[in-house]
């Protein structure tokens, strides 16, 4: 029989039980199934920025130290980017973490300095004030149903003024609050939030020459930062929500439409408030870690910190739109960043091409991303 | 006119005399409905005759302004679409309640996920959501190749058997279809017209709601027509032909002229 031909039990038979396999269903490939995650783009961008640089850069960049110099400032930003895509997947921004890092820095600085608390309990101060600006921040974005970028932007500004307002108060007309070494000095919770982990073994590693020391056998790379730590602890907690709790399950239907969650039982406005008081939360954890490893803060803390992380988020595969996106992502996303801003500078190029950079690269993600989401939802 | 509930138990729900206003409108004037068990109510009218007030009253988004709503004998008043779903009223809207990016395991446990561990590590039971998802959707007839799969894949009547399927697996007594097969395609209409069928030999009550005449006899017990907020009358399948209901529907006359001038039935 031809092809085109149909014989009448074709034609008339659509009740008959459908095939097992639907053969409209391609055979889905391994290629395919790992298009699927959200933060392969990501991955694929890491290789091939870290390509680029294997070959303009000079060896010293992939050196234990090179690495450490790299990962240091990334996971700072990483921390924040983690948190902003967690409110993209949940279906909304937080443009005010970056003045939020210099707010809640300003607020754990004048706790320690001004009002003399001890380091436990400014932590765990700076914390909760921070958690009560994002609520403020998540309910206005609810009961008003304004897009959160405009409330957002509008706290952008508002908690810079305060800050400088703040700092000026707080020292008597300085944009810097310094002191805070001092009044820190020994505390074992510093430990936590500042310097580097691991001494001990990388002593030892060096010891063993298996890493490079200085002539006095001191290593060259002391320790992990404790920020990288925090970084990646924080990646894992919140890739476990994401995927694993019935949290991570809320988060994705709130932003991939809040009102068919609704209906369906889940507390949207609980969860968005929930995610705003996150990023929030993740500013302050910055903000702590940036004050004690600087022992002071000052009023130009995480400029332009908020549109870093939102890039970072969307490079590491979240959706503008919300519904979509992996914490791993974000986690990539952050490294990237890290691996081009400093990355540059052991190359030949001049280190301004860096904007460039990202900005192309954050192109290149937007459109990726929009394909692979065509991809997931099969078109629509 | 019949009453098919009178005899037997009490209706699953029923509406007595349901009047809705909103503002100086008028939305509903008096509408009585009832649904029992292994029925299936076609509630039809054209657009604008208050279909959506009815049922987002019955659904517990809106209160009525007067008139009686009776679960199972019991007057009731629902303050919000939760206490209805609690009550075992469930509706399964037009846009779906399912989230084209998710995962079908994710949609179909969506604000209900069964937990497992203790609290610190509580997390999903994906085991156990995955192979009921599975298994509901067989029960269907809907291959479903990976439950891990995107909702947005699905075609829009295997979406909305999921919903249904959904609705059904959490204990609706009573299934609110909101217009389920208006998007659909033919052989996607049959399917969830089947799926309909199913569910009233499971003994749930159904109430389909729809324009199409042709979809409601093929799947009705009994219909009811509204039309500009009032209940046009409520029929059994053996006392009115599919014309006469698609025309008591239309308002009559003008539907059959246009309808001869096309030379057919619309």
């Amino acid at each position: 029989m031809s092809p085109g031909q149909k014989t009448p039990s074709d034609v008339i038979a659509p009740a008959a039980p459908p095939a097992q396999v639907d053969e409209r269903l391609r055979k889905t490939s391994i290629v395919t199934e790992a298009m699927r995650r959200p933060e392969l783009g990501a991955i694929a961008g890491l290789i091939v920025v870290l390509i680029f640089f294997l070959f303009t850069a000079s060896p010293t960049m992939f050196t234990l130290s090179g690495v450490m110099t790299i990962l240091a400032p990334a996971s700072q930003l990483g921390i924040l980017a983690i948190a902003a895509a967690l409110l993209m997947i949940g279906g909304e921004f937080d443009l005010s973490i970056g003045s939020m890092i210099a707010f809640a820095g300003l607020a754990f600085a004048a706790a320690l300095v001004n009002a003399h608390w001890p380091l436990p309990v400014a932590i765990v101060a700076t914390m909760v004030f921070a958690a009560i600006v994002g609520a403020i921040n998540g309910q206005l974005v609810i009961q008003t149903r304004l897009p959160s970028f405009i409330v957002t932007l509008a706290f952008l500004f508002i908690l810079r003024g305060l800050t400088l307002v703040g700092l000026k108060f707080a020292t008597g007309g300085s944009t810097q609050l310094r002191g805070v070494d001092d009044v820190v000095q020994g505390d074992l919770v510093k430990s936590l939030f500042s310097g580097v982990a691991f001494q001990g073994f990388f002593s030892w590693l060096a010891s063993n020459n298996l890493i490079d020391k200085f002539d006095n056998g001191v290593p060259k790379v002391s320790g992990v930062p404790v920020s990288i730590l925090w970084f990646i602890g924080f990646a894992i907690v919140a890739t476990w929500i994401l995927l694993r709790t019935r949290v991570g399950n809320w988060i994705y239907a709130s932003g991939g439409d809040p009102n068919a969650a609704r209906n369906s039982g889940v507390p949207v406005s609980r969860v968005k408030t929930g995610l705003f008081m996150l990023t929030a939360c993740a500013a302050a954890l910055v903000a702590i870690l940036t004050v004690l490893d600087a022992g002071s803060t000052d009023a130009r803390r995480g400029v332009q910190k908020e549109f870093e992380a939102i890039i970072a988020a969307v490079i590491g595969g979240c959706l503008l739109t919300g519904g979509y996106g992996s914490a791993i992502g974000a986690f990539i996303g952050a490294i990237i960043f890290g691996v081009v801003s400093i990355g540059l500078t052991y190359t030949s190029f001049d280190s301004d091409w860096f904007q460039v950079f990202l900005g192309a690269m954050l192109l290149m993600a937007v459109l990726f991303n929009n394909y692979i989401r065509r991809k997931v939802t099969g078109e629509r | 006119m019949s009453d098919a509930s009178a005899k037997g138990p009490a209706p699953l729900i029923e509406v007595r005399n349901i009047v809705k206003h909103f503002g100086s409108v008028i939305a509903l004037s008096g509408v009585s409905l009832s649904v029992g068990g292994g029925e299936v109510h076609c509630l039809l009218g054209d657009n604008g005759a208050g279909k959506s007030t009815l049922i987002k009253t019955l659904a517990g988004v809106h209160r009525p302004t007067s008139g009686d709503y009776l679960v199972e004998g019991k007057p009731v008043s629902f303050a919000n679409p939760r206490n209805a779903l609690d009550a075992g009223i469930a509706t399964v809207y037009q846009d779906l309640a399912m989230i084209p990016l998710m995962s079908v395991t994710r949609n179909f446990f969506m604000g209900r996920e069964p937990v497992v561990g203790t609290t610190p590590f509580k997390r999903i039971d994906f085991n156990f959501a995955n192979s009921v998802t599975r298994e509901e959707m067989h029960r269907i007839g809907i291959d479903v190749r990976d439950p891990h799969q995107a909702v947005g894949t699905l075609s829009g009547g295997e979406r909305q058997c999921v919903a249904i399927a959904r609705a059904v697996y959490f204990g609706a007594k009573v299934l609110i279809l909101d217009e389920p097969t208006s998007a659909l395609g033919v052989a996607q209409t049959s399917m969830v017209l089947k799926y309909i069928h199913l569910v009233r030999q499971k003994g749930l009550g159904v109430i389909f709601i729809t324009h199409n005449v042709r979809h409601a006899y093929a799947a009705g017990d009994r219909f009811t027509v509204l039309n500009r907020g009032k209940t046009l009358g409520t029929y059994v399948k053996a006392e009115i032909p599919m014309d006469d209901l698609q025309n008591l529907m239309a308002g009559g006359k003008e539907l059959q002229q246009i309808s001869s001038e096309l030379g057919g039935t619309v």
